[in-house]
């Protein structure tokens, strides 16, 4: 297992080394000039050029992405344009939200995705199935920015239950984090949990349809053992699979819902960074989820292999 | 366990203002600032901030009359060369450090020649600067600058603690001498102020705290009002205005702004090569083409001030002109004077924002009734500025946030070499003009430079003035005594809140 994991992440390591070259590429492909941005309403020729020479954007693009990659390899991913902070600990700021924010929403997404995948695979065909199906449609469907403008209408202007923004650190005010993160979870987790249930639906139906299931069933055990402890196993693998893809997206950042609940991750910080072309987050935050990616893919991997013995042979 | 998640959710959903400080003030804002260094500083949103950390040397009121702040007085010498400024005594900054003639040349000369500096153009007049004595000290010009004692009213007059501002993070860790000093900051989420209580005028100012939250989206942040989570916003949409207003707990608070919108015409150059960009008599055409009132009334729902020029309402140096009013009839025998093909196509990049495009989808309609084809091309704003700058336009819509001071509306948009004279006109009379009323202190004789200016501008026609932009704010009921300027800064002067 462990020499599996050793080669998997040396894999990684020209995956990681594409991204940054392509990351940086793309954005030299952009349009628009970071340093008119950075210097606002002054444009003296002067000042112009001191800012380019600081943050080195007249060098050749070559040699800036050396002296960027150069960095990334000290642990340094440069300072922001806009505010000369360390991308570094602008990502350890931005990072632990990002995570609490997918965690909770994959959590909400698993409740309810999960059971309900099942139980519209054990019912195929009636009410259930059909109501189930109506709901993932309706979660799939619905942009997460109008369900998020409609729950803030709801539960803080009309009911007052609950902040319409505001973030508190988790470990600074636990309840008031809580407070401000159950409705963005909430939104991010109805739309994960539709795709959920859907591909839980369909992992077990193909499982149910299986001659073991048969053969479980006409030795007598009961439905419930049948479907838990024999189907529902089988059909984790592509469940898992799914999980962690869309645990990786969550970490690249919730944009919509981040920028709608005021959420101060990854998404409102990517988004904000791309429009003022701050080149140094942009490239730090991507180099950052493609690590996320590869660890996620590494652990679906090792799931899948405690999940499915079959699998262990030549791991 | 039913209990314990009963027991959770109260304490989830009863907690609904247990955050907040007992005598502090929320206050929501469009963006997050960049730097907190009056030096560096470049957006609007950052000045908004600074008017509770960081006092100027020189204040303005509602109408824009210059009152005295950290500067008692300030006085022009016989030439106009030499500014001489009166400090008010007993000030220190928020670390302890003495305010005085000292301080004031430290920070003048740190705007001049920090190598980051923004402000080198706004202070770019000032040769030197002389300690008279503790309280006094001479700004010596190169030449002379009506517009100086302006600039000393915005970040270029702001006076940060030479000690701490040498040798500190002065981006990150701003000391002045403002009502408020920074206790915390927390990027894309809060930006944290708390009293000074050796502040000068310590007694006017009623709030332990003042938290800015930036919060871009304009209805969630009317939202945040609504539901208690903020006391006050700035830059309401004139659209939510309407909805504010129906709720008994708020109010809206408005006032004419400095800024202004501007349609500007490539007149230099390849872009240029085009019946709008060759004859100035299709941009009069253009011009007349526009309903301004309609425009205002279809896309502001009649909140913005219809304008034809860059002095705002309240300015003493607004011109008073008429607005002129739509006539596609003289727009049409203008087209046909000038002997151009109809429809004469015309190609605007604009910003991608709602507003923006709605105007321009309106200006659209407008102009081609009177024979234009006007082709909008919608641009991401980092990239419409570079466009700009670049001369790669033959057409723009373009905003300006607007200055206290007349020149920093005008002087650099028109002028041959103007810094954001993107449309590269060039007339040697509008120069001369502009320059001269830089080196005249007489606000009458100024305004008369102006006004013979803007009459050359009005008929070359390489911009073209649409509207004032109203600094909308929305408050609490329970806030008083907040006065909206035109500049649309939050001053917390005399302002208290009942909860």
């Amino acid at each position: 297992m462990l020499s599996f994991i050793g080669r998997r992440l040396l894999l990684a390591i020209p995956t990681l080394v594409l991204v940054s070259v392509f990351t940086f590429s793309l954005q030299k492909l952009l349009p628009g000039d970071p340093v008119l941005t950075l210097a606002g309403e002054e444009r003296s020729p002067e000042v112009l050029a001191m800012l380019r020479h600081k943050y080195h954007l007249d060098d050749p693009a070559p040699v800036q992405y050396l002296h960027w990659i150069g960095g990334v390899l000290h642990g340094d991913l440069g300072v922001s344009l806009k505010t000369d902070q360390p991308v570094v600990q602008m990502i350890g700021q931005k990072l632990p939200i990002t995570i609490e924010l997918a965690l909770l929403a994959m959590a909400i997404a698993l409740l309810l995705g999960i059971p309900a995948g099942v139980l519209a695979a054990t019912r195929k065909g009636t009410a259930v199935d059909l109501g189930a199906n109506v709901l993932a449609l309706s979660g799939i469907s619905v942009p997460p920015f109008w369900l998020g403008v409609l729950m803030i209408l709801l539960f803080a202007v009309k009911l007052h239950w609950l902040p319409a923004s505001g973030f508190a650190p988790l470990l600074e005010d636990p309840v008031q984090n809580l407070r401000t993160m159950l409705m963005p979870s909430l939104v991010i987790g109805a739309a994960l949990s539709a795709s959920l249930m859907r591909h839980t639906r369909g992992a077990m139906l193909a499982v149910l349809r299986a001659d073991y299931i048969r053969t479980a069933r006409a030795k007598g055990l009961l439905a419930p053992s049948v479907v838990l402890k024999h189907a529902f196993r089988n059909a984790l693998v592509p469940i898992v699979t799914l999980t962690t893809l869309l645990f990786g997206e969550l970490i690249g950042g919730a944009v919509l819902t981040e920028q709608v609940f005021t959420i101060p991750g990854f998404g409102k910080m990517i988004v904000d960074a791309v429009f003022t072309r701050d080149y140094a987050v942009v490239q730090g935050v991507v180099l950052c989820v493609a690590c996320a990616f590869v660890l996620l893919n590494l652990l679906a991997d090792v799931l899948y292999v405690v999940i499915n013995p079959r699998l262990r042979v030549g791991a | 366990m039913k209990r314990i998640a009963l027991t959770l959710a109260g304490l989830l959903l009863g907690a609904a203002h247990g955050a907040e400080a007992a005598n502090g003030l929320r206050i929501g804002l469009q963006e997050d600032p960049d730097f907190l260094d009056p030096a560096r500083a470049r957006s609007y949103v950052s000045r908004i901030v600074f008017a509770s950390l960081c006092d100027k040397l020189i204040d303005t009121t509602p109408d824009l009359k210059f009152v005295p702040a950290l500067a008692l007085s300030w006085t022009w010498s016989p030439d106009n060369k030499v500014l001489t400024l009166k400090l008010r005594p007993g000030v220190t900054f928020q670390d302890g450090e003495a305010f005085d003639a000292e301080a004031v040349k430290y920070n003048l000369d740190r705007y001049r020649t920090l190598p980051e500096s923004l402000r080198k153009s706004e202070v770019a007049s000032i040769d030197h600067v002389d300690v008279v004595d503790p309280l006094t000290v001479a700004l010596v010009l190169k030449q002379p600058d009506a517009a100086l004692v302006a600039q000393l009213t915005d970040r270029s007059g702001m006076m940060m603690a030479p000690k701490a501002t040498a040798t500190g993070n002065p981006a990150a860790a701003p000391v002045c001498s403002g009502p408020y000093k920074l206790t915390e900051r927390v990027a894309q989420d809060r930006i944290v102020l708390d009293r000074f209580p050796a502040y000068w005028n310590a007694g006017a100012y009623h709030f332990d705290r003042v938290t800015f939250m930036p919060i871009p989206d304009t209805t969630v942040r009317l939202a945040n009002l609504q539901s208690g989570g903020l006391d006050m916003i700035e830059r309401m949409a004139a659209t939510d205005v309407k909805s504010a207003e129906a709720d008994a707990k708020l109010q809206v608070l408005s006032v004419p702004g400095l800024g202004f919108m501007t349609l500007e015409f490539n007149v230099t150059g390849d872009n240029a090569k085009t019946p709008v960009g060759q004859d100035k008599r299709v941009r009069q055409a253009f011009d007349l083409a526009i309903d301004r009132e309609a425009l205002n009334a279809a896309v502001y729902e009649g909140r913005y001030t219809p304008g034809s020029q860059p002095f705002a309402p309240a300015s003493p140096y607004h011109l008073d002109q008429p607005v002129p009013g739509r006539d596609v009839e003289k727009a049409k025998a203008l087209l046909k004077a000038a002997g151009v093909a109809l429809p004469v196509t015309v190609k605007m990049t604009l910003g991608n924002d709602t507003n923006t495009q709605q105007l321009g989808q309106v200006i659209q309609a407008m102009t081609a009734e009177a024979g234009f084809d006007l082709q909008l091309q919608t641009t991401e704003f980092a990239t419409l500025l570079s466009q700009n700058g670049a001369g790669n336009f033959q057409t723009t819509m373009v905003g300006w946030s607007g200055r206290v001071d007349p020149d920093g509306n005008i002087h650099q948009f028109v002028t041959c070499k103007g810094g954001l004279n993107d449309m590269k006109y060039c007339n040697p009379a509008v120069d001369a003009l502009l320059n001269e009323a830089r080196a005249v202190t007489d606000p009458a004789a100024r305004k008369a430079k102006y006004a013979a200016a803007m009459k050359i501008i009005q008929d070359d026609k390489p911009i073209t003035y649409l509207d004032f932009e109203p600094r909308i704010f929305g408050a609490v009921k329970t806030l008083k005594g907040f006065v909206p300027h035109p500049d649309g800064m939050i001053r917390l002067q005399n302002v208290t809140l009942d909860r």
